[in-house]
């Protein structure tokens, strides 16, 4: 576990140079935020949809970055080369999965932060609001590393963002309310991870409390390990 | 140290790389506390049995023993250090910064690592780089940087690709200098060079041509058997011997 903890420091020492990919990790969701809020000044589009979105953000950029940095390493030969080291599989994946973590409990503190300095009104605790956030981002991040396992080049790996997540976004209930659905669609959307993120940070939305979202939020860390499992199975010391 | 045993020994080494078998039944030898040179054209084969040997490849077949154990056994993680022909390190770290990280890795405590750190930097001749990212090094140095980031762990075995590819005579010529003290204190090198000139510097050479060995000489026997006046061309006349029917194969296996 110690060989985990000095990969996520060697991983964070590497983000602490690129002041870049920081400031878009930061910055970008609180401009989208920004951009709605604008829009829809003066209606409650961003209390109801607010929430939802602080959770989708951080999901969706920790995904692209995760899988990103994951395929670097494959390709640089790096990831080669810890395969001869005495780190195992699981504390390099648990070492980027820390490493994310901190970057995405960051990056809700701030996302949430700035919805609420716009005028986004969330009924339920804020602090839960920060949770799931951060679950969300976690689950992106645990996903990406999963998902570069798939990719052998940058432009399949940009690809698994829209592949993965895409299909989650339309069915998550965020275009349509899930029980109005086509019966598939609905029993698809409940094997789907986005779906409790965004269930979770709609119920905080309308006022719902722990024991309202405890079920989702147990879901997105159901999602995590199976996620983190999958990373781990997916990841090879020996390669063609 | 075990000098007398072998730190590698590959017995009927199979590989296939796509489709297509790159090492077909090859039975090579390396013997502990030398320096052993493995040369070839490239194609030859050469970074598929390091890997074999470090235990990355997939699809190997026949048995491959390394310090004792099985070729890529958890145990051997410690005792192998390996470089890869492209420098793998960090390039958005800087030298210390990588060093440190293959220290801790290696399993060195943190007051460990940083001696290890400095004995490593000096090693490759990287002093006054210390705080400088890799992607600002020249190909050069961030080479010496992935081959400094093996020697910190002090292994029993270091298995270098191609260690000295653009690098400069000098250089050249104080790294292989390292090899020979490093094998000297008892460690073994694997290299792997396509730079047949530096085959003299070697205890042993194993050549490899299409995935098979060639030649296991000495670099004395190697000038000897083929009355050549260099590696270069012993290389090249090994190769027409193979190739005619009336090779006697004097000297190789």
């Amino acid at each position: 576990m110690t060989l985990a903890l000095t990969t996520t420091s060697r991983v964070l020492a590497q983000l602490r140079f690129d002041h870049r990919t920081v400031a878009l990790i930061l910055v970008l969701p609180c401009l989208l935020l920004g951009l709605i809020a604008w829009m829809f000044d003066g209606t409650p589009v961003l209390d109801q949809f607010g929430p939802m979105l602080v959770g989708l953000f951080p999901l969706i950029v920790m995904f692209l970055v995760t899988s990103v940095a994951t395929l670097r390493e494959r390709q640089s030969g790096t990831l080669e080369r810890l395969m001869t080291t005495p780190l195992r599989k699981g504390e390099f994946v648990a070492g980027y999965a820390l490493a994310f973590a901190a970057l995405a409990l960051l990056q809700s503190l701030v996302v949430v932060g700035f919805a609420l300095a716009v005028g986004m009104d969330v009924l339920g605790p804020l602090w839960l609001v920060v949770v799931v956030a951060m679950l969300d981002a976690v689950l992106g991040c645990c996903l990406g590393l999963a998902a570069s396992a798939l990719a052998r080049s940058e432009f399949q790996a940009v690809q698994m963002m829209p592949a993965v997540i895409f299909p989650q976004l339309i069915t998550c209930g965020l275009l349509m309310p899930r029980d109005q659905m086509p019966e598939v669609l609905e029993w698809l959307s409940r094997v789907f991870p986005l779906t409790y993120a965004v269930e979770a940070m709609q119920t905080l939305a309308a006022g719902g409390e722990w024991a309202d979202v405890q079920g989702a939020v147990g879901a997105i860390a159901a999602f995590i390990v199976g996620a983190v499992a999958l990373g781990v199975a997916t990841l090879r010391r020996r390669t063609a | 140290m075990r000098n007398n045993d072998s730190a590698v020994r590959a017995r009927n080494l199979r590989v296939e790389r796509g489709g297509r078998s790159i090492i077909d039944g090859l039975d090579v030898e390396v013997p502990a506390g030398q320096v052993v040179g493995l040369l070839g054209p490239s194609g030859s084969g050469k970074t598929t049995l390091l890997r074999a040997i470090v235990g990355v490849q997939a699809r190997v077949g026949g048995a491959v023993t390394v310090l004792g154990e099985p070729a890529g056994a958890p145990g051997l993680r410690r005792r192998v250090g390996y470089v890869t022909q492209a420098a793998s390190v960090y390039t958005d770290l800087t030298v210390l910064q990588n060093l440190r990280y293959f220290a801790r890795l290696a399993g060195l405590p943190r007051a460990g690592a940083e001696a290890a750190v400095r004995r490593a930097v000096a090693a490759v001749d990287l002093g006054g780089h210390e705080k400088q990212r890799v992607g600002t090094l020249s190909g050069g140095e961030r080479s010496r940087v992935s081959l400094a980031a093996a020697l910190v762990g002090d292994p029993e075995l270091l298995v270098l690709d191609e260690p000295t590819v653009g690098l400069d005579p000098v250089l050249r010529r104080d790294l292989w200098a390292m090899f020979r003290r490093l094998a000297r204190e008892g460690r073994t090198l694997l290299v792997s060079s396509h730079v047949m000139d530096e085959a003299t510097q070697c205890d042993r050479l194993l050549l490899l041509r299409d995935g098979s060995l060639v030649a296991d000489v000495t670099p004395d026997e190697l000038l000897a058997t083929t009355g050549a006046p260099d590696a270069e061309r012993a290389f090249l006349a090994l190769i027409e011997q193979q190739a005619s029917p009336t090779a006697t194969g004097e000297g190789t296996r």
